[in-house]
């Protein structure tokens, strides 16, 4: 079976501060990681740039076999629209009902775009499904509550249900709930963990919460200084091991001079 | 006290280009007072003139009250119409322009001097254009209302999509959707708010030039007032000095009134 994610010596660099310094990965399908490390080592470069949002100096990713590195237009939006991507912040549209927010979910997959999701002109079809996505995710009663009515984790699981929407094959979720206080945090993992295990979906998340990661992943890779300093399955690993990932040089910048390239 | 110590000093002397700016300023407006031949003499003859420019305009002369309604009317109509047409042609005009939303760098620049153009020429100058192109009457100040709209409008819808937060539309191309469908999604529905606002307040600057294009025979009010005033007709132009007051102070609180509730 292909893996869902797999990278090759990515780099990606910001001038001249290198952030990933040659990431090899790969993820099989329906597996559950979660991916450690220190603010500013890198991970939220690692995760937009499975999604093309941001783009790598070499190195080549491939989602469910698929080259994204070279691919545009029509393939691109193909790969995109078989991987959700949950965010930090949220990222719903501000001025649009948690109803609307999640059928924009659908959008990848209509060739009128926005006109086969806008809740005026989308099919009764694609309505119930969304309706549905709402109530697993327990927000139904709120469907019609715009974001700044929500709660932060409320506004999450909306989002989930957008991701729902999509149907996508693979999930990216980065720092799901570091904007959530510790209870809806907790609520917020317990629900996106269900779905895509409920769902078969393979999904590579960042957490801060060693004790979390040990609770959901199947697997746990740990990010240093833009590389990959831990990569095992959940039950070989040690405290002390991951611990190590957030003490010492965990910036690209404290790298000692000389090495740094 | 240390010697070491550098106390600021009090004073430091401008710098070349600082006294090339002042004493060039300096130069043009003294020459400026020279040129227009300003004198005590001539501005009491004024003061003289005004009170029987008043005397003669006082009271108003109602009289023409139809026609005055009936010009009012059409200036309205220019206003409004070529206002819609103008924020209408904005939206994709600003979109081109704007940094997050321009297909490309040459189509943005191409879209900006589109913009610009329509806004560094005044509006009474597209109405002398528009009268020489379509002839005098309402068309050609409805016209120049929609370039004068444009250059106003468009830029701000295109500041406006420019400080969207990029999160949403990251969101929605991340779902694989196409870039004019995340630009319908998540950056118009987050501008609406705000180009409601520019629209109406296009409307209130639609409806003050409106006025004064009937001076250059652009149709509306200012076709009257240009008349009354050319016949010396003083009680009639105050007639409708004051018909235009009233309307545009109207429309300025409806405006206003809507952007509040928006907002």
């Amino acid at each position: 079976m292909t893996p869902a994610i797999e990278t090759e010596d990515l780099r990606v660099s910001y001038g001249k501060l290198e952030v990933l310094r040659g990431v090899t990965l790969g993820i099989p399908a329906q597996q559950g990681v979660v991916l450690l490390g220190a603010n500013g080592c890198g991970k939220s470069t690692l995760m937009r740039s499975l999604n093309a949002l941001e783009k790598p100096q070499s190195g080549t990713i491939r989602i469910h076999g698929e080259t994204l590195s070279t691919a545009s237009g029509t393939r691109l939006r193909e790969i995109r629209r078989g991987m959700g991507y949950v965010f930090q912040q949220f990222n719903l549209v501000p001025q649009l009902s948690a109803f609307q927010n999640v059928l924009l979910g659908a959008m990848g997959r209509h060739r009128l775009g926005l006109l086969g999701c806008l809740s005026l002109t989308a099919s009764a079809e694609e309505r119930a499904r969304a309706m549905h996505s709402l109530e697993r995710v327990g927000m139904v009663d709120r469907a019609l509550h715009r974001p700044a009515e929500l709660s932060g984790g409320q506004q999450q699981r909306v989002a989930i249900a957008r991701m729902l929407m999509q149907a996508p094959r693979v999930v990216v979720a980065d720092e799901p709930i570091a904007s959530l206080d510790p209870k809806a945090g907790r609520e917020v993992l317990d629900l996106l963990w269900r779905v895509v295990r409920e769902e078969g979906l393979s999904m590579l998340c960042t957490l801060h919460q060693l004790d979390l990661a040990r609770e959901y992943a199947d697997r746990v890779i740990g990010l240093k200084a833009g590389r990959v300093a831990v990569d095992a399955a959940i039950g070989d690993t040690d405290t002390e091991q991951l611990n190590a990932l957030y003490s010492g040089m965990t910036d690209q910048d404290d790298e000692p001079a000389g090495v740094a390239a | 006290m240390s010697e070491h110590t550098n106390i600021p000093p009090r004073f430091r002397a401008p710098s070349a280009l600082t006294w090339v700016l002042v004493v060039g300023f300096a130069a043009f407006f003294i020459q400026g007072i020279v040129a227009s031949d300003i004198s005590l003499d001539r501005l009491v003859r004024g003061a003289s003139n005004l009170v029987r420019f008043l005397g003669q305009a006082v009271p108003p002369d109602f009289s023409r009250a139809p026609n005055i309604a009936d010009a009012m009317l059409e200036t309205l109509n220019i206003a409004v119409v070529g206002v819609t047409f103008g924020c209408i042609l904005s939206v994709p005009l600003a979109l081109l322009a704007a940094r997050n939303t321009a297909p490309n760098a040459l189509v943005r620049t191409f879209a900006r001097f589109v913009i610009s153009v329509s806004r560094t020429i005044p509006d009474l100058i597209w109405a002398l254009i528009f009268v020489v192109t379509v002839g005098l009457g309402p068309l050609a100040g409805i016209l120049a209302i929609i370039m004068d709209t444009i250059g106003f409008a468009a830029r701000f819808y295109s500041e406006r999509f420019e400080e969207v937060q990029k999160g949403p539309s990251e969101a929605l191309t991340s779902t694989g959707a196409g870039r004019l469908s995340v630009i319908l999604g998540a950056i118009l529905p987050e501008s609406f708010a705000s180009m409601t606002a520019t629209s109406l307040f296009s409307v209130e600057k639609a409806i003050r030039s409106a006025v004064t294009l009937g001076l250059v025979g652009a149709g509306g009010i200012g076709v009257e007032l240009s008349t009354a005033m050319r016949l010396f007709r003083y009680d009639q132009a105050a007639a409708i000095i004051l018909v235009i007051l009233v309307v545009v102070v109207a429309f300025e609180q409806l405006s206003s009134t809507i952007r509040k509730r928006i907002i």
